[in-house]
């Protein structure tokens, strides 16, 4: 099935939940509500037709001038191509849920992948976005009295960290600059 | 002690007269395993909750190798990104500048010329033989067979030797870049290689004899850390670690990219112990499955090598010199390879500016490695370096 098709079954079981569909260029993904993720995740996952069984990948995004975070759910499925021990992949999709950069909670799907726990627990290191009913929602890379989240655009690099001192005596130029 | 290791071992009974009362200690007992431990594969540490010798939680803590790989891909263009994803997963660096080339072209549709497909392959399925040598010895290692390792580092040599010849570097190689390879193979390559395949192909018969067959090494690693296929699969888990799950799975002939739909290789993965000339006292999903399929796909990847290499066209190897100052355009791309630890994705997002808007790397031993917790219950605590072994992270790679 092609992501056109996997969009319009979104949209014809969740509707006004669906904010946007994005289906130019080599990333096709539709933008949705976090509230409704968690059922729209178990859809996703158990509609005998699209069975996106298999979660690759969470990223987290900053949208600085948009004042949102955004987190990506890359997805694919992976399912026996018969009776033998042959698998396949018939199609992949990506989901996008943005929210506010203040405030940034969005529902876990740890529950419904497991696989989400770990990437939650990154995206939340790295990115500071809250995942409401993860298991055990704590930093995962950085330690855990880090201050700060690394990815956010607007992150300040600490000058100490338990006396050890912190030096942008490299720091080259901004190159966007 | 616990109720469930005394029916996993129910001779470690008090009145069998193997266990005096005063010895048992009835506490839990938390002991850390790493960050600096041999049997850990680098800085990986692991909080164990045990019972007596049962190990009632394995928690995994990481990060003592994180850079924020992704961070830096925000500040440089992404040519300069390549020797960052070489050190990520250092063991197989081709395959990671693989991956990152690949995700690049796809979103600036980058064509590349049909001699650099076909010696992106070559040294993409060398470095996996590489890796998955380095896997083998150390894993023997963890096991308590020294002499493999010895016999695996000889092989591996031959290919960095080889890959020393095409890019002058022995372990960080940057050779796989955007449009193509930095330049062509040396002359003699081709030859060379071939004597290689040629002289190592019958060396995987005498791993087995070695180790693979040894009846010790399948009462430490049979039938120990069972992974099912369903949670293979929920867990995320790819690569070697699915397919010893019984899940005929690899993205080479599931989504393939590059020009792997060219070639013919099979896809080894896990059948139950007693058929097919597997070994009794193994079962699918244990460790010594996922730990054979390694040794399966050296042969595999021999066979592709040597199609790829009769296969192998003239002509250019790149696009002459990336454009310094060429800007991404708006908009992102993801894109998962076969890595020797499972699927490597990407996703780069470009701004229209010339440094992408964001780089992140998904990393196959990051997700195989999240399984620890689910599988390690209820094992026994000499168990764990088996189990954890068999999973062959590399940190640089978990960590970014």
């Amino acid at each position: 099935m092609v992501a056109e098709e996997i969009c319009q079954r979104l949209q014809q079981r969740f509707g006004a939940d669906i904010a946007a569909v994005n289906l130019e260029g080599a990333h096709p993904h539709a933008v949705v509500a976090a509230e409704a993720w968690p059922e729209m995740a178990r859809f996703l996952r158990d509609e005998p037709d699209l069975r996106l069984n298999f979660l690759r990948c969470i990223t987290g995004l900053d949208l600085l001038e948009d004042n949102k975070l955004a987190a990506v759910y890359d997805l694919m499925d992976v399912t026996p191509s018969g009776s033998g021990p042959k698998y396949e992949t018939r199609h992949e999709f990506a989901v996008r849920i943005e929210v506010a950069r203040d405030d940034p909670h969005i529902p876990s799907v740890a529950a419904v992948w497991p696989a989400a726990e770990w990437h939650e627990r990154e995206a939340y290191d790295l990115l500071g976005i809250v995942f409401d009913g993860h298991p055990d929602l704590r930093r995962i890379l950085c330690p855990e009295d880090w201050v700060g989240h690394a990815l956010r655009k607007d992150y300040e690099f600490p000058m100490e960290y338990h006396g050890i001192p912190g030096s942008t005596e490299f720091d080259l130029p901004n190159p966007r600059h | 002690m616990s109720d469930t290791l005394l029916q996993a071992q129910p001779d470690l009974l008090m009145d069998t007269g193997r266990v005096e009362p005063s010895d048992v200690r009835t506490e839990e007992m938390l002991i850390n395993m790493g960050p600096q431990h041999p049997s850990t594969h680098g800085v990986l540490r692991v909080v164990l909750r045990t019972d007596g010798e049962m190990v009632l939680e394995a928690v995994p803590h990481i990060g003592y190798l994180h850079r924020c790989a992704e961070k830096i891909g925000e500040n440089v263009q992404p040519f300069q990104f390549i020797p960052y994803a070489d050190r990520m997963d250092y063991v197989a660096a081709m395959n990671n500048n693989q991956g990152f080339s690949l995700v690049i072209e796809k979103l600036c549709g980058i064509e590349v010329p049909e001699r650099a497909r076909h010696i992106r392959v070559i040294v993409a399925e060398l470095n996996r033989i590489a890796s998955h040598l380095v896997t083998f010895g150390a894993y023997g290692l963890d096991m308590g067979a020294f002499t493999p390792f010895l016999y695996a580092f000889r092989e591996r040599e031959y290919i960095l030797d080889l890959f020393e010849s095409a890019c002058g570097a022995r372990l960080t190689y940057s050779y796989i870049t955007i449009g193509g390879v930095t330049h062509d193979i040396p002359d003699n390559f081709v030859e060379r290689c071939r004597e290689f395949l040629d002289y190592f192909e019958p060396k995987i018969d005498d791993y087995n004899d070695l180790l693979s067959y040894n009846q010790i090494f399948i009462k430490r690693t049979g039938d120990v850390g069972v992974i099912s296929a369903e949670d293979a699969i929920a867990w995320g888990l790819t690569g070697p670690c699915l397919r010893g799950s019984g899940v005929q799975y690899d993205l080479r002939k599931a989504l393939p990219y590059e020009i792997y739909d060219r070639f013919e290789f099979d896809i080894p993965y896990a059948k139950p112990g007693g058929t097919d000339g597997v070994p009794h006292g193994v079962v699918v999903g244990d460790s010594w499955w996922r730990y054979f399929v390694r040794i399966e796909e050296m042969r595999q990847s021999v066979r592709i090598v040597r199609q790829a290499l009769e296969q192998m066209p003239e002509g250019e190897t790149g696009i002459k010199r990336p454009k310094r100052t060429g800007k991404l355009p708006v908009g992102e791309a993801y894109l998962e390879v076969e890595n020797p630890r499972g699927q490597l994705g990407f996703l780069v997002v470009g701004d229209g500016s010339a440094i992408p808007a964001r780089v992140k790397a998904r990393g196959p031993s990051f997700c195989n490695l999240s399984i620890v917790n689910h599988v390690c219950r209820n094992c026994l605590l000499a168990d764990i370096p088996a189990i954890v072994g068999s999973i062959d992270m590399v940190m640089g790679e978990v960590d970014r």
